[in-house]
C-alpha cells in the first residue's frame, strides 16, 4: 500500500467542475471552522475562495504564529553535480542541454562548505542532476564526511534512490530528502519527462515514502507549478502531504510550491500560475496542515518574497547559487535555474528582523 | 512564608518556569525571562550553536537562572541521551529536561522511550525532568528510573488549549511524590493559577507568552498568576458542591 493507490482513486475525478461549484458560503462555512478536511482543503483552494484571501491570510498567520512562533529557518543549496541522464523539457540541466559538465571533488566540495559556512549558515541541501553515476549515494555519504565539520544538518534533492540507499545516507548523517514529483499527472509526465528513468512515474510519487522508511528526520514533497491546472496540483500534494503525515508519524513532512523559472532550454509553462494563485495554494495548505513546514525559494522575486514572510512561511534559502560550484567560482557552469532573489544572507536576516522574525540559521544538530 | 520548591538539589522561589522558542528576538526574549521572574529557563539544544559561542541564544538567558537543556528533536531514547551528553559538554550544566516526540503532527511525547532515557541519563548523574504524556503508572516508572520531578502535557505542545488533561494530571498530583510540573498546553494566566490551585508543583509556559501580543507584559501576568495560584492552594479552597449552599441559609432557625 503506497500513496499511489490512494491517487489512483482521485486521479480521474473532474476536478476542474468540482472547483468551480463552490459557492462563497461554502469557503465562509470552512473558515469557521477548527479542523478541516480533505474536501474543506479543496473548497479553499476553488475560484470562489479567491474573494476570501485576506480572511484566509489572517488565519494561516495565526495558525504559523501558533505553532512555529516568529521564527523563520534559513538555509541554501549547494549543487554538487549537473550530470544528468534525463531529459526533462523544462531543466537546463536535461542531458539534451550541451555544456561542459561539472562534478565536484572532495576537495572543492569542503571549499564551498567553507564558503557557505562563513555566510552564517548550518542548513543546506545538497542538489545534484539526477545521474545514478555521478552523484551515487556512496559519494553523497562520503562528501558527509567533509560537510559534518561545517553544517549542523544535510539534506539531498538529487535522483530518488531505493530505500537501502536512503539507509546509508541516514547513516553517514544526511537527515532530509527533497523530491518533487513535478506533476500528479501520469500523461502529462510522460510527455516532458521524454527519456532515462525519471519516466517512471510510480517509482517517483513512492520515493518519499522509501525516505521516511529508512529514516529521513524530514521529507519535503511539491508539484512544480506551471505543469498542469495548479489548483488540482495544491490538491493532491496537501493529500499526498496528509497520507505521508498519518502514515510516517515520526517524520516531519514539509510542501513546497516551486513555480517554473527561465531555464537553458525554451520550456514555456503550460499553465499560467500568478502570485495571487501562489498564495492561496500557500494560504489554503497551511489551514489544512497547520504542522507542515513550509518552503518558498529564491525562484521568486524579492517583492514577492517580502510578502509571503507572515502567511505561512517556516523556511527560506538565502543567497542560493544554482550551479556547482557557484558559491565561489559562479558563472563558470551551467545554474540550473534563473534565481529571482538575489539578496545576501546578511540582508535575509535583516529582512526579517524588521518583519519581527527571529532568523533561524540552527534547528538541529548532527548526532 | 517559606514556601520552595526543592529540584534537583536546588531551593527555587518563582514556580513559573519559561521556555525560550518561538521569540521574535533575543532581546524581547531575555526582557520576557527577567520580567517572568522565572528562576528555571528551557532551552533547545537543537538551537543553541555550539560553534560559535558569541552568537548563541545563552548570550541572553539571565546569568541567575537555572539552566534546563532540553532535548527537543529527539524522537528516540538513543537521540535524546545524545543531546544530554553534547549540552553537558557544552557547559549547560547538569539540568536536561527530556522531550522523546516520535509523532511530528501532534508532538505527543513517547512514554516509553522517555523512561529509558531517564533511567540512562540520571544514572550518568543529571538532574532529569521528563515531560510526557499524563499517565500515572507510567509516571511512577520515570520516578523509578530516577526521574527529579514529572512534566505532564495539559494539552499538546503550543496549542494553548489550557489544562486538557486535568482528571489525569490531578490523579498524578494526589499519588505522586515527586513534583508535578505541568508543561504544555497552558495558554492563559488564569490557567497556569487553575494548574496550581490543583497542587502542581509548578508550570512551564512558552508558547502563551511567546507569541501573546506583548509577550514581556504576558511574562509578567503568568508571574502573577502562579503565585495567586500557588498561595490559593496553600489557603486550602473551600468545598464545591452539586447543590447552592447558602451563606446565610433561610432554613437555620429550623435547627
Amino acid at each position: 500500500m503506497s500513496f499511489y493507490e490512494e491517487f489512483e482513486k482521485i486521479k480521474a475525478e473532474p476536478f476542474t467542475e468540482i472547483f468551480s461549484e463552490v459557492t462563497p458560503q461554502d469557503v465562509e462555512k470552512v473558515l469557521m471552522k477548527g479542523r478541516i478536511s480533505e474536501s474543506d482543503y479543496l473548497v479553499l483552494l476553488s475560484p470562489a475562495a479567491e474573494g476570501f484571501l485576506e480572511e484566509m491570510a489572517q488565519k494561516a498567520h495565526q495558525l504559523t504564529i501558533k505553532q512555529f512562533g516568529k521564527t523563520m529557518q534559513l538555509f541554501l543549496p549547494l549543487y554538487l553535480s549537473d550530470y544528468c541522464v534525463n531529459t526533462c523539457t523544462y531543466c537546463s540541466f536535461s542531458i539534451d542541454n550541451v555544456f561542459p559538465r561539472k562534478r565536484l571533488t572532495m576537495e572543492e566540495i569542503e571549499v564551498e562548505a567553507k564558503a557557505i559556512a562563513e555566510m552564517g549558515i548550518e542548513h543546506i541541501i545538497l542538489l545534484t542532476g539526477e545521474s545514478r553515476i555521478h552523484s551515487s549515494a556512496e559519494y553523497l555519504a562520503e562528501s558527509m564526511s567533509i560537510l559534518k565539520k561545517y553544517f549542523s544538518s544535510v539534506g539531498i534533492e538529487v535522483q530518488p534512490m531505493d530505500q537501502a540507499e536512503y539507509e546509508t545516507l541516514v547513516q553517514s548523517g544526511i537527515d532530509s530528502l527533497t523530491v518533487y514529483q513535478e506533476v500528479y499527472n501520469e500523461a502529462i509526465y510522460r510527455e516532458i519527462h521524454t527519456k532515462g528513468p525519471k519516466r517512471d512515474f510510480r517509482y517517483r510519487l513512492d520515493t518519499p515514502e522509501r525516505g521516511c522508511r529508512a529514516g529521513m528526520r524530514s521529507v519535503n514533497i511539491g508539484a512544480l507549478l506551471g505543469l498542469d491546472e495548479w489548483r488540482k496540483e495544491c490538491f493532491i500534494t496537501g493529500l499526498h502531504a496528509e497520507y505521508l503525515q498519518k502514515k510516517y508519524m515520526e517524520t516531519e513532512i514539509g510542501v513546497s510550491f516551486p513555480r517554473i523559472r527561465p531555464n537553458a532550454g525554451s520550456f514555456e509553462p503550460a499553465f499560467d500560475v500568478t502570485d495571487k494563485n501562489l498564495v492561496q495554494a500557500m494560504l489554503a495548505m497551511r489551514i489544512f496542515l497547520p504542522r507542515t513546514g513550509i518552503t518558498i525559494s529564491t525562484r521568486e522575486t524579492e517583492e514577492l518574497r517580502n510578502q509571503l514572510i507572515p502567511l505561512g512561511v517556516t523556511k527560506m534559502s538565502a543567497a542560493s547559487s544554482t550551479e556547482v560550484g557557484g558559491y565561489t567560482k559562479p558563472k563558470e557552469t551551467q545554474s540550473q535555474f534563473e534565481i529571482s532573489d538575489e539578496r545576501s544572507v546578511e540582508e535575509i536576516r535583516n529582512l526579517l528582523r524588521f518583519k519581527g522574525y527571529q532568523p533561524v540559521m540552527k534547528d538541529w544538530q548532527i548526532l | 512564608m517559606n514556601d520552595q520548591l526543592h529540584i534537583g538539589g536546588k531551593a527555587f522561589e518563582s514556580r513559573l518556569f519559561v521556555g525560550t522558542g518561538k521569540f521574535a528576538d533575543h532581546k524581547q526574549m531575555k526582557e520576557a525571562i527577567e520580567q517572568s521572574r522565572s528562576e528555571v529557563v528551557t532551552v533547545a539544544l537543537r538551537r543553541v550553536d555550539i560553534r560559535k559561542p558569541d552568537e548563541h541564544i545563552l548570550n541572553d538567558i539571565p546569568q541567575d537562572v537555572t539552566l534546563m537543556p532540553n532535548t527537543s528533536g529527539a524522537r528516540s531514547a538513543e537521540e535524546a541521551i545524545r543531546i544530554a551528553r553534547l549540552a553537558k559538554a557544552s557547559g549547560m550544566g547538569n539540568w536536561i529536561k527530556i522531550e522523546v516526540i516520535s509523532d511530528q503532527k501532534y508532538l505527543l511525547p513517547d512514554n516509553e522511550e522517555t523512561t529509558r532515557a531517564t533511567e540512562v541519563l540520571a544514572k550518568e548523574g543529571f538532574v532529569v525532568l521528563p515531560y510526557m504524556s499524563p499517565d500515572l503508572m507510567a509516571a511512577k516508572r520515570m520516578q523509578e528510573a530516577g526521574a527529579a520531578a514529572i512534566m505532564p502535557l495539559g494539552a499538546p505542545i503550543g496549542s494553548n488549549r489550557g489544562i486538557r488533561m486535568k482528571e489525569m494530571i490531578q490523579i498524578m498530583i494526589d499519588e505522586m511524590e515527586l513534583p508535578i510540573i505541568v508543561d504544555a498546553g497552558i495558554g492563559k494566566p488564569s490557567e497556569a493559577a487553575e494548574a496550581m490551585e490543583m497542587g502542581a508543583s509548578a508550570v512551564l509556559v512558552n508558547t502563551a507568552i511567546a507569541t501573546a501580543d506583548n509577550p514581556v507584559e504576558m511574562a509578567k501576568a503568568f508571574d502573577l498568576a502562579v503565585k495567586a495560584g500557588r498561595l490559593a492552594y496553600l489557603s486550602g479552597l473551600g468545598p464545591t458542591s452539586m447543590r447552592a449552599n447558602a451563606s446565610s441559609p433561610l432554613t437555620g432557625f429550623l435547627k
